[in-house]
């Protein structure tokens, strides 16, 4: 096996404040890999830890995060080691990011062009001609109609679909092999979305670029990634291909969300998970995901899971996962007897 | 028609747009242009588009925050344009919102219990003790215990907050409430809680629903019907599951094919529509949807198609029918 | 018999926890600036425990009198010194405290509240409310604070509650312009919109929905507006316009030391000054603070 593109492992990062006193754990070991050209859905709702995951990875944190423990390899060399000036040359020129706000991420004070044209000449050195043929190809590439018109123009002169466009284009300028997209449809209209989900769908064909989505929206996963990662209160509860996960959720926080989302045509009630998010402050001792969860047994809030893995294939932190359950989740209703008759594992 | 709770009919609400120092006159933005629908008893009338569709100016319409420049909205009969004074009053207290944001539709330095209470104090003579019970009721209602009343705002999370605007929406006992939006910012596994809650007091109370979203699959949930709007205008109004059993207007097939796939084995038909939505000040001709349609014909961008009911209570604004 | 310690036992609880939490309110606050404005407040309110002589009579048999105390000519009994009439330095500032605090505070209020009602009005309400008040709000500006009061002060005649009109009456153009930016932002945010939706009358809106959102604001232009006040009621004591004398003033103080001035009488005009200085500089340095404290606070919630 040749080396993975990313390889994070057991990666920690707490957010560290009061002079110590108060500390939520944002990212509490997290381990996956991603191959060339890949893409990896990372899951999860808000305060899960996904964004907390790709700050860490371009180590652009807050002053309060720190990242405790865990490494994060690309391409085999661990990025934790780097000094602020190799970072500097490693954002933009190998790993970008694509963020939810098109408006939050373009100057208005520049040019298209300026905006577009920066990591071009900064990390590939390109000048003059060759570095507006380099934009305008860009231009072309994320499908915006008259580039050479489009290039003088400012941010505030286009519509969101293509603010977002652009944004892709500077992701794309320095030739990165990852691109990390936080939420990027989420303000876009929905016919828009799916131009623009097809539009990176494409560019990756066409440059073998990777990619990492980080959404809550299940339904992106399902037309674009290749694997997920499902978060929960900073872990990773589950992951595995995207088949396998929604064919075979196996920790009953993945199997909720599945069913806790409304589909088209279907008037059956919804699944509704009760309880809170935890507080990242104060997590319980064993399992986050306890109070809410419909098959809690005692060992649950005691102890907290550690990956188990199964013959058909993918690890969940969980002591009952789907498999070893032989009872049904359709009505949602907790199966007490079956945990009970169950001998621990 | 049946009877209906509240019908609008060839509603239409028109912006000037001026420009220079005199403020000369250089068009109108057609926010909404001849849209006709009815929301009957305990019925829930979904209104879906993108940006631009006039849905949350249609929503301000009904609310009578903004007057409308033609067409009748009827509420129990009665003409709202006309309304003030003691009947508007009137209006409101049976009309009621809910809007998109949990975080900055609640009054940051009130009392959750002061929040409710607010549209009984305007409405009622109740004394104080009657609105602190029926406070407490209906927090009991939307899955809130009576205390939280003492507290303030953001001492609760976004879905917490959300009930509480529903709570206060319900306060008055109002027969039709206005949702904008009302899950698009939570976390996707509390909209299931809401959408439930809502559905839920739906049935209990009786009350109707203008629902408004441009989730397909969360408003096709929860409503009986569905007008598909755009730029203006409504272009295909049916039943929900019929709509999306048949969906028949271009534009809601695009709309369906773009609300994304619930499995990664679900291969869709790819509908993807070319360019952005035109500016509602300077409409297409014709058909609005006929630049970016898939199935456009020459004669679209002649005159606009009328809604035509082209299967039972299944209304289309399309020449393909 | 056994529950009424019992329930009085709850209600202390009570009020400990309560003002355990408004002093957590208090953390961080300069340490220097609350000291001096607690002194103040408590000499104002216990002025006749504190006072060693009465302010306005001749301490016996003592001519003026130099501090420092241990030294020759000084007294014991008199710290600060007597004045050229024989009164007590020290007990004069601790009364002149009451002047100070109940003008500064009293002032403030007035110019505050004549700053938020019209602030309110003119960004709620808008249009000609809004053009008429800030065309106001702007000539008011034009003419110089202090010269404006001392006219006022003159043309009211000589008295506590005048000088309090007169000062109310010169500042409130600060509060006016700050808040009525505030509320032209409120204005457009969900929650004043449902309040719309429901039917609230435009006066409840404003009074339950913009006032206590702009309340913040407003303390914090308080703290810094006492100082001010306190100053300029100072100097209209000084110019004999202000509270009328016997009673002591701080700034009269000042007036009637003047002339003594020259001839070597430092303690009497040195320890009122210092008095006005450290009082303005604990309302600044307060009000700083606060103004800090309240921006970040609303940013979490």
């Amino acid at each position: 096996m040749s080396t993975p593109l990313l390889r994070v492992s057991d990666l920690r990062t707490y957010f560290i404040s009061f002079r110590g006193q108060r500390v939520v754990k944002a990212v509490d070991g997290v381990s996956f890999t991603l191959e060339q050209g890949e893409t990896l859905g990372l899951v999860g709702e808000s305060g899960c830890g996904k964004t907390t995951t790709c700050h860490s990875i371009f180590r652009v944190l807050p002053p309060a995060g720190q990242i405790i423990g865990g490494s994060i390899e690309l391409e085999g060399e661990d990025l934790l080691t780097k000094s602020p000036g190799e970072m500097r040359g490693i954002r933009g020129r190998d790993i970008a990011m694509i963020l939810q706000d098109p408006m939050a991420s373009l100057d208005p004070l520049f040019t298209i062009s300026d905006q577009v044209s920066e990591p071009a000449y900064f990390h590939r050195g390109l000048r003059r001609r060759a570095l507006k043929e380099r934009v305008t190809e860009l231009l072309h590439a994320v499908r915006i109609p008259s580039p050479a018109i489009r290039m003088r123009e400012y941010p505030h002169q286009m519509s969101g679909g293509m603010r977002q466009r652009i944004v892709g284009a500077i992701a794309l300028a320095g030739g990165p092999k990852l691109i990390v997209a936080d939420e990027p449809t989420t303000n876009l209209d929905v016919t828009i979305q799916l131009q623009y989900l097809n539009l990176l769908r494409d560019l990756q064909k066409e440059t073998g670029v990777a990619l990492i989505f980080v959404t809550h929206n299940l339904g992106i996963v399902a037309k674009m990634c290749d694997k997920v990662a499902v978060m929960y209160a900073g872990k990773i509860v589950e992951q595995g291909s995207v088949r396998e996960i929604y064919n075979s959720p196996e920790h009953p926080y993945t199997e909720a969300l599945l069913k806790s989302i409304p589909r088209l045509g279907d008037k059956a009630p919804l699944y509704v998970i009760p309880g809170q998010p935890p507080d990242l402050a104060s997590l319980p001792p064993g399992c986050a995901f306890y109070p809410r969860c419909p098959h809690v047994m005692e060992r649950c809030i005691a102890e907290e899971p550690e990956d188990v893995s199964f013959a058909n294939g993918h690890p969940a932190k969980c002591w009952l996962p789907f498999s070893s359950r032989t009872s049904d989740l359709v009505s949602g209703e907790p199966d007490l007897q079956q945990d009970k008759a169950r001998p621990s594992r | 028609m049946a009877d209906y709770l509240l019908e609008a009919r060839e509603l239409k609400k028109y912006f000037p747009v001026t420009s220079g120092l005199l403020g000369r006159m250089k068009g109108w933005v057609k926010a909404v242009d001849d849209v006709s629908f009815g929301i009957g008893h305990g019925e829930t009338l979904g209104l879906v588009g993108e940006s631009g569709c006039g849905k949350t100016t249609t929503a301000k319409l009904v609310l009578a925050q903004e007057e409308a420049t033609a067409g009748s909205i009827q509420f129990q009969g009665r003409e709202i344009n006309t309304l003030h004074g003691k009947d508007l009053m009137e209006y409101r207290k049976s009309v009621q919102v809910v809007f998109q944001d949990p975080y900055s539709s609640l009054s940051p330095r009130l009392r959750v219990g002061e929040i409710i209470a607010e549209p009984l104090e305007i409405h009622t003579r109740l004394s104080r003790q009657a609105i602190r019970a029926r406070v407490g009721e209906v927090l009991e209602l939307v899955g809130l215990q009576p205390d939280a009343a003492r507290l303030f705002p953001h001492e609760f999370s976004g879905g917490q907050r959300q009930r509480i605007a529903i709570a206060r929406a319900l306060a008055t006992s109002a027969q039709l409430v206005v949702l904008d939006e009302p899950v698009s910012a939570l976390d996707v596994s509390i909209r299931a809680h809401i959408l439930s809650l809502l559905e839920d007091l739906q049935r209990a109370l009786g009350v109707s629903y203008l629902f408004i979203g441009h989730d397909l699959a969360a408003v096709a949930h929860i409503s009986h019907r569905i007008a598909v709007m755009y730029l203006g205008k409504i272009v295909e109004m049916a039943e929900s599951l019929e709509l999306c059993n048949n969906p028949m207007h271009p534009y809601t097939q695009a709309l369906f094919a773009a609300s994304l796939p619930s499995h990664p084995d679900d291969k869709k038909e790819e509908i993807v529509l070319m360019g952005e939505v035109p500016s509602a000040l300077n409409p297409p001709s014709g058909c609005r949807f006929h630049p970016r349609c898939p199935q456009a014909m020459p004669h679209c961008s002649g005159e606009e198609p009328v809604l035509k009911e082209t299967a039972p209570n299944h209304w289309v604004a399309c020449y393909l029918y | 018999m056994a529950t009424i310690p019992a329930v009085s036992i709850a209600n202390i609880a009570r009020v400990a926890g309560a003002l355990r939490q408004r002093a957590k309110l208090l953390q961080g606050a300069p340490l220097l600036a609350v000291f001096i404005l607690t002194v103040l407040v408590v000499a104002a309110i216990f002025a006749d425990l504190l006072a060693p002589h009465h302010p306005e009579i001749p301490v016996k048999g003592a001519k003026i009198l130099a501090p420092p105390f241990w030294m020759e000519g000084g007294s014991a009994s008199t710290p600060l010194g007597t004045d050229y009439q024989g009164r007590d330095v020290l007990s004069r500032i601790i009364f002149g405290t009451r002047v100070s605090l109940i003008v500064g505070i009293t002032g403030t209020l007035v110019a505050g509240s004549i700053g938020a009602i019209l602030g309110i009005t003119a960004g709620y309400l808008g249009k000609w409310f809004d053009q008429v008040i800030m065309r106001v709000t702007d000539a008011w500006m034009a003419m110089p604070a202090l010269i404006f009061a001392i006219f006022l002060a003159a043309m009211l005649g000589p008295s506590m509650w005048n000088i309090v009109i007169a000062l109310g009456v010169v500042y409130w153009t600060n509060y006016a312009r700050l808040i009525r930016g505030e509320v032209l932002s409120l204005r457009e945010r969900e929650f004043v919109k449902l309040a719309e939706v429901a039917g609230a009358s435009k006066l409840r809106i404003m009074v339950r929905h913009i006032l206590p959102n702009v309340m913040s604001t407003i303390m914090v232009l308080a703290s810094l507006t006492v100082g001010v006040v306190i100053i300029a009621e100072a100097a209209l004591s000084f110019l004999g316009l202000g509270v009328p004398p016997p009673q002591p003033a701080w700034g009269l103080m000042l007036a009637e030391a003047r002339a003594t001035l020259i001839v070597g009488k430092w303690w009497l005009t040195v320890f009122p000054g210092l008095c006005i200085v450290l009082v303005v500089l604990a309302s600044q340095l307060f009000g700083d603070w606060l103004r800090v404290r309240m921006d970040p606070q609303l940013r979490n919630r």
